[in-house]
């Protein structure tokens, strides 16, 4: 086969548009470099009328919002999903990993649930205080000062808590909680469980010119059209390439390899053009893998060459080992003191307005690690699935179950906006036995092979699951709400969640300082190839019990500032 | 005549011994525009997903006598009334159309539960769903919609009429109209500022004078952010 190549050498490739790619292509070209970014989905602007679903009414849609086409529903800014039409996954028997991936320029920032925390100074140390796991080999004070930049170039919503392990950082103004969450802070107050607001990246306030201020239509899913959320396209790539950057943007282009010369430093990737299926070679003095924690360890795995020949970074064997994602279990409610509800426009922003960050001991608990609760409800839009089983809500409050007419339209009206929800998401360990590997048997359409995953959560997170729903129950019930269905016990995991469901896959590519047991340096570089640097998640060490989203976005920055410093002293 | 307007007047002219379309008041909410299928890519569909919604359009899957009796159903379970239209003139029969196409695991479920609706109705009747008088077919309701005090052996009956009655209920009120008679009021841009002080005291809650400070003041929502050093705003 020939593969086409393009004469122009690009300083620096940076695969994937995301959280990590944007960041890297934001800085690295700001700072004057020719970058290409590479990126597997189409060209996705959230104003573009042809792709813009914020603001759509349900009746818009033939299915009224159904999850048939879209995991998260019609209006739901991610292209991809669990299962993507010609680009499986396998998995070793017994295990269950589910894989979420979109694919499109900014990634899953275009949906993502804005939730931004800051790991704290624990959460890098975590072997210190239980013995599992490894620790970073940086800690919260290499990375505050990019923190302290993501949250003035970005802009999040939160408050001054003071907290030791919840770093409090450069906050817009959080908006007032809804009335479900009043409630939620009444009841968890009652059983000491601590609230406080949010941490959204959303802009409460102006924060440039470039950017519009929300309007509340607590749409962020669908990714907003004034850019007053955060997705990497529209507040890192767009921004970078109208301030002159030399930004060449590849998109509906599958990276299948980096490809390395006889010493096994990176000279560019190939990538397959899904226009017309053909191989394309780009030539980049640098590389900078960004294409989520689980694609890029698998484009490392497929570059295979003499030099490297387990994979490229792969001389520990360590690539794709330690992959966790956080653990999830969630519980819904019926608060008999919201039915009959006036009605009024609480859409808010998109997402809770209050959260419960950790509160506990874990050296007084049976498990290691921590988990926040996050809160939804409220009279939201409705769409498929709304009304269905509405009037079973009356055998809580006396009423009759079942029937039709204006008894029916009464009770919808009774029960809209009287139940909410909890879910907790916590921190799992990592472990070298969970992993992804290539299959040797399975290739995509584009012919690459493509990844099998092995994973098994262990007590340590079914214990948390365990306690999160006996959080929930105590919660509910200081609310004088009703705990719907029934508590997961031991034979479903006590309701904890597929690893992966959650969408926080990191650790595949993790971070240290001896080269035999990690994969990149604490610059998020490879060991085993100076000019290739990972800017997913892969390199994270542990999770934390925050969602990774800020974090990944603070180390792009450091790592981006590295990689200008490094070709200054002309080490790369 | 396409095919909602054949579904409307099969439906109309099924009703000789039923229920008679009430007249509309002048402020009356009574049909809905639904989009037509031509024109569905008015939501930012991909190229993939305006495909397979035309495909499934192109598609018919419940018979004319199916259809009539999914008809005659949405309408028991939501008649109009003084203020809004019914369940048809909501198009609910067109959207569990599209539905048993789109999530084909609805298909047996309601195909099957018409039949077995059907054959009650001819034990009971002597005649097919759609052909009973209002009150026949208000009576066989009445066996399956209360799944607590049903008698066991109407059990498929009522799974069929929770089905038949979540559709619905989804159907009607995910349309202008149901959005309307629901009272749903968001959708549109504006500025969040709390819940209302009358809801407040309805609930006996209020905003924790300590947290009072932090919230956004709504006023400087235009100025552009600044902090002092320490991450306190100051504009």
């Amino acid at each position: 086969m020939q593969i086409k190549e393009t004469p122009k050498q690009y300083d620096v490739i940076i695969v994937g548009s995301g959280a990590g790619g944007g960041m890297a292509t934001k800085i690295l070209a700001e700072a004057g470099l020719k970058v290409a970014v590479v990126e597997a989905g189409p060209y996705f602007d959230p104003k573009d009328p042809k792709q813009k679903t914020q603001l759509k009414w349900p009746y818009e849609s033939p299915r009224r919002g159904a999850s048939s086409v879209r995991p998260f529903g019609d209006f739901d800014s991610a292209y991809g999903g669990w299962e993507i039409p010609g680009e499986p996954y396998t998995q070793k028997p017994g295990t269950q990993f589910d894989w979420f991936r979109s694919h499109m320029l900014g990634g899953r920032t275009n949906h993502w649930g804005r939730i931004s925390l800051r790991f704290g100074p624990r959460d890098f140390k975590r072997k210190d205080s239980d013995g599992l796991g490894d620790n970073w080999p940086i800690g919260y004070e290499d990375v505050k000062p990019y923190y302290d930049k993501v949250d003035k170039l970005i802009g999040v919503f939160g408050t001054k808590e003071n907290l030791p392990n919840e770093p409090d950082g450069f906050f817009l103004p959080p908006p007032k909680p809804r009335l479900h969450e009043l409630y939620y802070m009444k009841g968890a107050k009652k059983v000491g469980v601590p609230v406080i607001p949010a941490r959204l990246s959303m802009l409460t306030k102006r924060i440039n010119e470039d950017r519009g201020i929300c309007f509340y239509c607590g749409q962020c899913s669908r990714a907003c059209g004034v850019y007053a959320d955060f997705s990497a396209g529209t507040c890192l790539i767009f921004p970078a390439m109208k301030s002159g950057g030399q930004i060449d943007l590849f998109v509906n282009s599958v990276v299948r390899e980096v490809t390395t010369d006889s010493q096994g430093k990176a000279t560019g990737v190939i990538y397959i053009s899904k226009e017309d299926k053909k191989e394309y070679a780009l030539q980049g003095k640098m590389v900078v893998l960004a294409a989520s924690a689980c694609s890029s360890a698998r484009i490392l795995l497929n570059s295979k060459s003499p030099v490297h020949p387990q994979g490229l970074g792969n001389n520990s064997g360590i690539v794709g080992k330690y992959l966790h994602d956080s653990t999830g279990t969630s519980r819904s409610a019926f608060i008999p003191g919201l039915i009959n509800r006036k009605t009024y426009n609480e859409d808010g922003v998109g997402g809770m307005h209050v959260y419960t960050p950790w509160w506990l001991d874990n050296k007084k608990l049976d498990f290691p690690r921590g988990y926040h609760i996050e809160v939804w409800g409220g009279m939201g839009m409705p769409s498929y699935g709304f009304g269905f089983n509405v009037s079973e809500m009356n055998k809580h409050v006396g009423g009759t179950v079942g029937g039709y007419g204006n008894k029916l339209r009464e009770d919808v009206k009774k029960f809209y906006g009287s139940t909410m929800g909890v879910s907790g998401r916590g921190e799992s360990i990592a472990l070298e036995s969970n992993y992804c590997e290539i299959d040797p048997n399975v290739v995509d359409e584009f012919g690459i092979p493509v990844l099998r995953f092995n994973y098994q959560w262990t007590d340590h997170e079914r214990l948390q699951a365990k306690h999160m729903h006996e959080t929930f129950e105590s919660v509910i019930d200081a609310m004088g709400g009703v705990a719907l269905g029934e508590k997961p016990g031991e034979d479903k995991d006590y309701g904890l969640l597929n690893p992966g469901r959650i969408i926080h896959e990191v650790g595949t590519t993790r971070m240290g300082n001896d080269p035999a047991k990690s994969v990149v340096n604490k610059f998020q570089q490879l060991h085993d190839a100076n000019n290739v640097f990972i800017v997913d998640a892969g390199p994270f060490v542990s999770q934390a019990d925050k969602n990774p989203t800020w974090t990944i976005l603070a180390l792009s920055w450091r790592t981006s500032e590295y990689i200008i410093d490094e070709l200054k002293k002309q080490n790369i | 005549m396409d095919r909602r307007e054949t579904i409307k007047s099969l439906f109309v002219t099924s009703l000789a011994g039923g229920l008679v379309l009430q007249s509309c008041a002048p402020d009356k909410v009574d049909s809905v525009e639904v989009v037509p299928a031509d024109k569905t890519n008015v939501y930012g569909r991909t190229p993939e997903e305006a495909k397979r919604d035309k495909d499934l359009f192109s598609e018919i899957y419940f018979t004319e006598h199916e259809i009539e009796t999914i008809a005659v159903l949405s309408d028991i379970i939501l008649p109009s009334n003084d203020s809004y239209g019914s369940a048809t003139d909501a198009a609910v029969p067109d959207f569990v159309e599209f539905m048993s196409k789109d999530l084909p695991y609805h298909q047996l479920p309601l195909r099957g539960g018409i039949m077995w609706l059907d054959s009650q109705s001819n034990k009971l009747y002597n005649s097919e769903f759609v052909k009973c008088t209002h009150e026949q077919q208000i009576s066989l309701v009445d066996r399956i919609a209360y799944p607590l005090d049903a008698k066991p052996e109407m059990a498929a009956g009522v799974k069929f009429f929770s089905l038949m009655r979540n559709l619905t209920l989804t159907g009607y009120y995910t349309t202008e109209m149901g959005i309307k008679d629901l009272g749903y009021k968001g959708n549109q841009p504006n500025v969040w500022d709390g819940v209302p002080d009358d809801v407040l005291k309805e609930h006996n809650l209020e905003y924790d004078p300590e947290w009072i400070p932090k919230f956004v003041d709504q006023s400087k929502r235009d100025v552009q952010a600044q902090w002092d050093d320490d991450g306190n705003l100051i504009s």
